[in-house]
């Protein structure tokens, strides 16, 4: 099963979260898989000591016109919806954007005239890892100055494969990137921290889940700052609290400092344990 | 002057910080460029002047009694969007990017695309001055046109109400939504935390940062959680030649004065953690005058 952790508000917990729960799960012998796919700021694999094993290069297409083709009729202009082709007849300009550009292929299938071939632009890297303890570590990685880490965080997740348990550690956010994260997933784990600010975030996370009718739970972390109308949204809303963890300078410290709690105290270890027990036994598809 | 405040790392603290500098007495324009995720509203309760249709992409919708199932459409979709699903075209609504092409290349004309208008575009004034931001309805997407809209709002403003200063609360991450926050802004301000995920991601974001201004500067925030992680950030930032902005404490008055619904330096004006916050804006608007 896949067990996507994803938050909305960013900083609440959630690389904490999936982190710990791959480690725990680990330790267990049991077979799982973590993706880190927050591919603009991925930092999972700072807890781990990790072997690469491969690294794949994610790119898309993009137009490359011949002026020398071109009969300036500007249709693929026309076809462009990301204003990625600079079109200006009289001047005899037409150029690519790419920075603008999103691969679809519109603009090739448009030209007449046989101008517009095609060159691939890296967008970003898979790699995948394995740790010291001997488990798969994927991670998705945007290239620093690409726009969208999307096709990069679906070929990580594809990479993957579906063997046993696979945690999806997914980006902050509730628009495309946390989307095609979570809808890959059999569960959602939603880490929020109960303040104004992360009650708003969770709300907009919830509502985006219904939409794509996820099963989800949420864990509060810092539970002990702010105040109870995360707590009270929940009941409410009757969303399965699946946990809280409160501020500890040891957690943060331990965090900081590129350590798993999970290694070093023995109640988070069992809170860890007993979170992935009660998700699996619940959720699991059964089929794998 | 128009100044960003971004992260790499969400959850640094990018909202506290920005809400207390658009409360340290200076009116200007605040614009949440963090459209997914617009929280700074809840401590400032703006009253709208104006609302604005946040338009977003397209999507494609097919209309099964005129689709005859041939797969053009899906065998040239690169997003992955379109699946023949016993007998039927399906087209995935998280998938589709909204390019158009399939609805160009149907024969039968059975495919349309349908714009959303759910999400809305507000501005509107403030204690302490003006607002701008954005509300995405759920499961609509992000994009750099969205941030382009708030600041593009946001300069109508501050030219109509006379106001010099405009700050940009920006969103966590490196790509599209923060290219879109920075591009031609006058100042960056990078807030991360001291732990090796803060300076992992701000290495990277800062690497985007410094195609646009030579002036990024850096505030680490809750610096005290662990002091020595917060010296490799500062000796990082020095090898750079990246300005150290200062250090701010760790302090749960920032989570009580949220909670309030103020920014810590309204709530605690002589706290340690306000005063530095004082001292961090005054030097970056006179290095931004100069």
């Amino acid at each position: 099963m896949k067990i996507a952790v994803a938050s909305g508000k960013g900083g609440t917990g959630k690389t904490f979260v999936a982190t710990n729960l791959y480690n725990v799960l680990s330790t267990r012998g049991e077979r799982v898989t973590l993706v880190d796919c927050d591919a603009d700021a991925p930092d999972d694999l700072l807890f781990f000591t990790a072997e690469k094993i491969s690294e794949t290069e994610v790119t898309h297409q993009v137009p490359v016109i011949s002026k020398d083709a071109c009969t300036w009729c500007g249709r693929c202009s026309k076809w462009c919806n990301y204003n990625a082709i600079f079109y200006v007849p009289t001047a005899k300009v037409i150029e690519v954007i790419e920075n603008l550009c999103h691969g679809c292929g519109a603009c090739s299938f448009a030209c007449n005239s046989g101008a517009i071939t095609e060159k691939p632009v890296v967008l970003g890297t898979v790699t995948s890892f394995r740790t010291d303890k001997g488990y798969p570590l994927v991670e998705a990685r945007l290239r620093v100055h690409e726009m969208s880490p999307v096709r990069v965080i679906k070929a990580a997740i594809n990479e993957a494969g579906e063997d046993g348990v696979v945690i999806l550690d997914s980006p902050p956010g509730t628009s495309c990137p946390f989307i095609q994260t979570v809808d890959r997933a059999d569960y959602v784990v939603l880490v929020t921290e109960p303040t104004p600010f992360g009650l708003s975030d969770l709300r907009q996370s919830v509502e985006t889940l219904k939409i794509l009718h996820k099963r989800f739970g949420v864990i509060i972390n810092r539970a002990d700052i702010g105040d109870c109308s995360v707590k009270n949204y929940l009941s409410e809303k009757q969303i399965p609290l699946l946990g809280v963890i409160n501020y500890e300078t040891d957690i943060a410290r331990s965090y900081s400092e590129g350590r798993l709690i999970t290694d070093e105290n023995d109640i988070m270890a069992g809170f860890f344990a007993g979170l992935a027990d009660k998700i699996i036994s619940e959720h699991g598809t059964g089929s794998n | 002057m128009e100044l960003a405040v971004i992260s790499g790392k969400g959850g640094t603290g990018k909202s506290s910080v920005t809400a207390a500098f658009a409360t340290l007495g200076e009116k200007l324009v605040v614009a949440d460029c963090d459209v997914d995720a617009a929280n700074l509203y809840l401590l400032f309760n703006p009253e709208h002047d104006s609302e604005q249709v946040y338009i977003g992409g397209h999507k494609a919708v097919v209309d099964h009694s005129l689709c005859t199932v041939c797969g053009i459409c899906e065998s040239y979709c690169r997003f992955d969007a379109i699946k023949e699903v016993e007998g039927k075209i399906i087209i995935s609504e998280t998938s589709c990017d909204g390019c158009f092409f399939c609805s160009r290349i149907c024969p039968t004309d059975a495919i349309t695309m349908v714009r959303s208008d759910k999400s809305r575009m507000y501005s509107g004034s403030f204690r302490n001055g003006m607002m701008v931001y954005g509300r995405l309805a759920p499961g609509e997407e992000n994009s750099g046109k969205r941030v382009s809209m708030v600041r593009d709002e946001a300069k109508r403003v501050a030219a109509d109400k006379g106001m010099r200063t405009i700050l940009l609360d920006g969103p966590p991450g490196i790509g599209c939504p923060v290219i879109s926050t920075v591009t031609g802004v006058d100042r960056i301000v990078i807030v991360t935390e001291p732990t090796m995920s803060g300076l992992a991601d701000l290495k990277r974001v800062h690497e985007v940062a410094r195609k646009f201004t030579s002036s990024a500067g850096v505030i680490i925030n809750k610096a005290d959680l662990n002091e020595a992680m917060a010296d490799r950030i500062e000796g990082w930032c020095g090898a750079q030649g990246i300005t150290m902005l200062g250090r701010l404490p760790f302090d749960r008055r920032v989570t009580d004065s949220m909670v309030a619904g103020r920014s810590v330096v309204e709530m605690y004006p002589d706290s340690e953690i306000s005063k530095s916050i004082n001292k961090i804006w005054n030097n970056l608007i006179v290095n931004g005058k100069e």
